[in-house]
């Protein structure tokens, strides 16, 4: 479904990412872990072209979006959750829910009473909160809010950044089970964790990112029991 | 933290306010007919045209989070267009008052596109001199604009045959193209433009990660408020039948700033009420002539200080400090940041 070839990005003469190769399959939970600043944020800003690249060729659904405009990557079905959960505070909850469908123009008035249900149904807890402010949110609960967004505009593609980023272990569960029922739904999931644990659980393939290149890729259960991943990442 | 102004407003029932507007709208479409004096008809004329100034401004500053502090510019603009037009054209003034307002919004476009990377102080900073820049080249431009003498009478607008000359009509004018203001920007706050600025004025990477194209919402945002300062500027001309460079100057434009504030940013309303107050504060310190200036200043700073979302409490505003409370720790930023506090 996303096929991202030979990708590399400075940031000044930093290089970020060096010819990084990765593949996205249709209905699949693909995580990329690593340690800090190895490059994750990176390579999701590549694919929703937030940064510039130097190199590299990236194709989703056979199309070429490699040079293509943010919102129209959005348009083509790839919705990105950024790290830090970054919902807006001062708007209520529907308000942001609403400002996730502004990127799809595909989405009618009706589509968008339905998308709202859909989503209430995976984050029940929004339903209640629905008129406060996104601010006042707990941590979790803006997490969630910000997946939600992301929903709201009914992607093929979900990147979520760092989801479990700042949350209690219970609540980071809980996130992870939500990621599962997103899957279930239909959707093909790119996850970037540092919790490697917890993220090669529930993916059907990972990969390793170290210092801008890929070292290391295979499905989560060979990842878990691979003994450089188990001695960098899971502390064992 | 709990009491919030935007339930208050939400909690009153749907006929009352239904009721109230129609109340409202009642009365000041019977104003002029039981008390048609000509002093209270003109305050209520630049009552109304600051609504629309300073509700324009609110929709730049107020719901995409840009600093616009030069937006007499754009009223100048519109008042030269409408003015230059009647006077050398001939035009009808039905056909210059739009013009004015496209006219506003072309030079909005003009002033946005190299600064869509600007924000905060930065973009305030060029607003402030593309406000000058206006009003020196209608200074100095003496061909089309009359530089330092101004354009003189400047034809009344002609309305089905009747001569629009007095106050009292100009009110309806006036009040008229307030109404429109009001409906048409409360459709567009409420619809998918309205929510892509104020993602932006909330976060503009998560809105563009978001699929909201922002360099085209800031630029429209600028060019909307840009052309309904246009409009009240072509409203303006031939109700005053004179106009002068200097009327544009720098300190109008802080005086429909301070509307904004005073009557609170990000909100529809806010504007609408802190045109009103601004208005019948000039009219009822007109004895102390120019030392009003202070008392507008001490009102901005114990309005920073007291309830810095303005008077109708900001529900959607980043000044709305105590909503957001100090979790965030935007709290004590968002007092004086209409800049986005970024």
């Amino acid at each position: 479904m996303l096929d991202i070839e030979n990708l590399s990005v400075n940031y000044g003469y930093v290089s970020a990412l060096r010819g990084v190769d990765l593949h996205v399959g249709q209905g699949e939970i693909i995580t990329l872990i690593g340690g800090n600043g190895a490059g994750k944020t990176t390579t999701l800003m590549s694919i929703s072209n937030l940064i510039e690249k130097a190199e590299g060729r990236i194709t989703f659904k056979g199309k070429d979006i490699t040079g293509m405009a943010p919102h129209r990557i959005v348009k083509m079905g790839i919705c990105h959750v950024p790290e830090g959960r970054r919902i807006f505070p001062s708007l209520s909850v529907r308000e942001n829910l609403v400002a996730g469908t502004v990127g799809n123009t595909a989405l009618k008035k009706a589509d968008q009473a339905r998308r709202f249900e859909e989503v209430y149904a995976l984050f029940p807890r929004l339903r209640e909160r629905m008129q406060q402010n996104g601010g006042s949110l707990s941590g979790g609960e803006q997490q969630m809010l910000a997946i939600a967004r992301g929903l709201m505009m009914d992607p093929d593609l979900i990147m979520l950044d760092e989801p479990s980023l700042g949350l209690a272990p219970i609540i980071v569960e809980e996130i992870f089970e939500l990621i599962l029922k997103i899957k279930q739904k239909g959707k093909t999931i790119l996850l970037i964790e540092q919790n490697a644990g917890m993220a090669l659980q529930v993916a059907d393939r990972g990969y390793v990112l170290v210092t801008g290149q890929i070292t290391l890729g295979g499905t989560g259960k060979e990842l878990l029991v691979n003994p450089e991943v188990r001695r960098a990442y899971l502390g064992m | 933290m709990t009491s919030k102004p935007v339930n208050f407003f939400k909690s009153i029932p749907l006929w009352v306010k239904v009721l109230g507007g129609v109340a409202l709208a009642a009365l000041l479409i019977a104003l002029p007919i039981v008390y048609p004096k000509s002093y209270v008809m003109g305050v209520m004329c630049r009552i109304f045209m600051y609504m629309i100034l300073a509700g324009s401004l609110n929709v730049i500053n107020g719901y995409s989070g840009q600093f616009n502090i030069g937006h007499a510019g754009f009223y100048c603009i519109g008042a030269y267009t409408e003015a230059i037009l009647a006077t050398k054209l001939g035009l009808s003034f039905w056909i210059a008052l739009p013009l004015g307002g496209v006219m506003a919004a072309l030079i909005g476009l003009l002033v946005a596109t190299p600064t869509l990377k600007l924000r905060g102080t930065y973009l305030a900073i060029v607003t402030l001199g593309f406000s000058e820049i206006i009003r020196l080249v209608a200074l100095n431009w003496e061909g089309l604009t009359g530089g330092p003498i101004g354009i003189k009478g400047i034809p009344a607008p002609v309305f089905f045959g009747f001569k629009v000359t007095r106050s009292i009509h100009y009110y309806y004018i006036f009040l008229a193209l307030a109404a429109l203001f009001f409906f048409v920007t409360y459709r567009v706050i409420n619809s998918r433009v309205g929510r892509a600025w104020m993602s932006i004025r909330e976060d503009e990477l998560a809105a563009r990660s978001l699929g909201v194209e922002t360099r085209f919402y800031k630029a429209t945002n600028f060019m909307y408020g840009a052309f309904w300062a246009g409009i009240a500027g072509a409203a303006f001309a031939p109700y005053f039948k004179f106009i002068a460079s200097d009327m544009f100057s720098l300190d109008e434009g802080f005086n429909i700033l301070s509307m904004v504030i005073i009557g609170g940013q990000g909100t529809l309303l806010g504007p609408m009420v802190g045109s009103v107050i601004v208005n019948f504060l000039t009219e009822f310190l007109r004895p102390i002539s120019q030392y009003r200036l202070v008392v507008y200043a001490l009102l901005i700073i114990a309005m920073m200080w007291l309830r810095p979302q303005g008077l109708v409490g900001a529900s959607n505003s980043i000044l709305a400090a105590k909503k957001i409370g100090g979790k965030t720790g935007r709290g004590k930023r968002g007092a004086l940041a209409p800049a986005g506090g970024k």
